[in-house]
């Protein structure tokens, strides 16, 4: 067989071809910048790549199937794996029989989050193997290596990839498919699998003694390697970082570390002896720093002033020369915004008018915080509209109380609104609530992905549809309105006004498709009545 | 150590095809066998905010982002987004702008990206069989002749590079 063409991709390509070619059976997530392509090319290449509701769900269904003894994987960025954090720490404990590979897309400089987390911190709190590649051609070959070591230890392992490496397209020259995978059988393991405490107390011990293997294993992999260099400098780096310090410094010695988690502290130590001055370069949190440094090897760290934002060229030269002197400021591109023809900006209108208290969310309509309309008044998390909006209305003063709204996206609402709107109905504030849902049909923000609510898979074909307003109202909320937002209509703002004053629990579903989706939309209809025997509805 | 590289920042607004134009020429370079990186952020890009692509090839590209200060070549879809990136450019180097280009040989107003590839063309050192055959796998098949006449409109356009 001739050998695989050498391709250009980004690093979350590489990671979905490296999926495909070595026979991963499912990939669940719910999409994130900087992750969101990985399923999408997996399914283009005919792996099974779904869409879960959040990253929690993601992961277990990933789990569910390296129980059975599969290949799977679950994507996600940063932040979602805060969501998808507690079953991946007793996965650690249950370990699996199959492979398990969670990647975690994080996003240093905030290029498209809330927060710029480091996630290494997972690996080391969940105790899971991590490896971190610094371009697509270790994207696709740290895949590949994550499930060997996944499957030879039995445990769930975190590939952590940063937005310079999902996003950047370097040349992959991948390796074809590696063979048949095996079949799914279930295999019963209650005492491995069933983590009540009698099972688990043991579980934890064997966990810590995997990690003291792979910590020894790791002492000699191939996966962490050195470049030769002069005897001055040597730096020790990981991930993208590498890249700008070859280009910093190109006459120094490296230790590119690519298996990060246990660390490989013995070989870090003979390296460090060979130089006369050793520096850590990494982006974000001083990880690798203070871990070389607990272990009582001399090396110097970065000026807290590079913990922000990401690491360039210009900032590894300026680390490597201790210069903490200001940064020169970027100049200011233009920012993104509503788009002109966006329905939601009536809603925004409306909010702001009424100087309304908005807890707001994550997605597009978060942009309804800049101008004109600065009409957002928090945002935290995916689905704390609900929790921020209620906490706000219990204890402020009823004329103030009285303003708050919730104000959330369809996807997501279903990704964690909905224990939210639970939560609503539960402890009900003393006079009533307002969720208002603007449900565009899609996941725009992130390049629109299906979702529950869309009634189609990740690969767009039909399935199931959650249908909110049926939700809300089994829920017992008996003020749910449906409106459709159009300009020349003021519809939306006399059903807002009644909700506002009706003190009661109400949420108003605000639904239009996003104007961006229109065309596909229509196309998927049609396509979708072509198949029926039934005559098709007018679109 | 590396040899020379090629240092390219593509910018423009969101839904101008900065991604697409930064997609064709890496092709390209990879075609004409180099080690190519390409590195953008676009998280947001849909939303109509700047958008902003790096290109670099040569024997060996280390970094995917170009530094401020050392881009050879800036090209540029949209005027306001000159300011913001001009900072960009290495002393001496070469700013591609709209004004590089006839707007009246231009099959239609969306070819923009391409016809600015065509100028940035002629500055550099890669056949232009490799760009037409990018152009031709790059876009659907109905597209080739109006990025052809696009790209050759910016191409001919241009001084020819120095000896």
């Amino acid at each position: 067989m001739p050998s695989p063409k050498r391709q250009l991709l980004s690093g979350d390509e590489a990671i979905a071809l490296a999926a495909r070619d070595t026979g991963v059976a499912l990939g669940a997530g719910y999409p994130g910048t900087p992750s969101t392509e990985i399923l999408e090319r997996f399914s283009e290449l005919g792996g099974y790549g779904q869409w879960s509701p959040n990253e929690k769900v993601a992961l277990e269904v990933a789990i569910g199937a390296a129980f059975a003894g599969a290949r799977a994987m679950a994507t996600m960025k940063h932040v979602g794996l805060n969501v998808a954090a507690d079953p991946l720490f007793t996965a650690a404990y249950t370990g699996v029989s199959g492979g398990l590979v969670v990647i975690s897309a994080d996003d240093p400089g905030m290029a498209s989050s809330q927060n710029e987390q480091d996630n290494r911190r997972y690996a080391i709190a969940a105790g899971v193997p991590m490896l971190e590649p610094s371009d697509s051609q270790e994207a696709y070959d740290f895949l590949l290596a994550a499930f060997e070591i996944s499957e030879r230890w039995k445990l769930p392992v975190i590939l952590r990839a940063t937005t310079r490496v999902c996003h950047s397209y370097t040349i992959v020259q991948p390796r074809g498919p590696d063979g048949t995978p095996k079949t799914p059988k279930f295999e019963r393991d209650i005492r491995g699998r069933v983590m009540i405490p009698a099972n688990a107390r043991p579980a934890h011990r064997r966990l810590r003694q995997k990690l003291a293997e792979i910590q020894e294993w790791n002492e000699t992999c191939s996966l962490n390697s050195v470049v030769h260099g002069g005897k001055q400098l040597g730096i020790i780096t990981s991930g993208i970082s590498f890249m700008h310090a070859r280009e910093a410094a190109p006459d120094a010695a490296v230790l590119k570390l690519g298996f990060t988690h246990p660390l490989p502290l013995k070989k870090i130590a003979g390296f460090a002896k060979t130089v006369d001055r050793c520096v850590v370069i990494e982006e974000g949190d001083p990880y690798l720093v203070d871990a070389i440094r607990a272990a009582g090897i001399e090396v110097e760290g970065k000026p807290e002033m590079y913990r922000f934002g990401e690491l360039d060229v210009p900032r590894v030269r300026r680390i490597l020369d201790q210069d903490t002197s200001p940064e020169p400021a970027k100049p200011p591109g233009k920012p993104p915004q509503l788009c002109d023809a966006c329905q939601y900006r009536i809603v925004f209108e409306a909010l702001r008018k009424r100087d309304c208290i908005v807890a707001g969310d994550i997605g597009c309509y978060t942009l309804g915080v800049l101008q004109p309309f600065e009409a957002m008044d928090s945002c935290v998390c995916m689905g704390a509209s609900l929790g921020v909006g209620l906490g706000l209305r219990h204890v402020l003063p009823a004329d103030q109380a009285r303003r708050v709204v919730s104000v959330i996206g369809d996807s997501t609402f279903v990704h964690s609104g909905i224990s939210g709107l639970v939560e609503m109905i539960y402890n009900p504030p003393p006079d009533g609530h307002v969720l208002i849902i603007l449900d565009n049909a899609t996941t725009a923000m992130t390049g629109h992905q299906e979702h529950p609510g869309t009634g189609r898979k990740l690969d767009h074909k039909p399935t199931n549809k959650l249908v909110l307003e049926n939700l809300a109202r089994s829920l017992g909320i008996k003020r749910v309105h449906v409106i459709e937002p159009r300009v020349g209509s003021n519809e939306f703002e006399r059903v807002l006004d009644e909700c506002l004053a009706s003190r009661e629990l109400c949420v108003i579903i605000a639904r239009r498709p996003c104007i961006l989706i229109v065309k596909r939309l229509r196309e998927l209809e049609q396509c979708e009545c072509d198949k029926k025997e039934t005559p098709c509805p007018a679109i | 150590m590396p040899g020379h590289l090629t240092n390219v920042v593509v910018a423009g607004l969101g839904g101008q095809g900065v991604l697409k134009a930064s997609d064709i020429l890496a092709d390209v370079a990879l075609r004409a066998g180099f080690d190519v990186k390409k590195s953008e952020i676009k998280g947001m890009s849909q939303r109509g905010g700047s958008v902003t692509s790096d290109v670099r090839f040569g024997q060996a590209v280390f970094s995917p982002m170009v530094t401020p200060g050392e881009a050879d070549y800036l090209l540029v879809l949209e005027p306001t987004q000159v300011e913001p990136h001009k900072h960009y450019l290495k002393p001496g180097g070469t700013l591609i702008t709209p004004d590089a280009v006839d707007a009246s040989l231009l099959p239609n107003k969306k070819t923009l990206n391409v016809a600015l590839l065509g100028a940035l063309s002629a500055h550099l050192p890669l056949p232009e069989a490799g760009w037409l055959e990018a152009l031709r796998e790059g876009f659907p098949a109905e597209f080739f002749d109006a990025n052809r006449q696009a790209f050759l409109a910016g191409r001919n356009g241009q001084q020819p590079p120095k000896p």
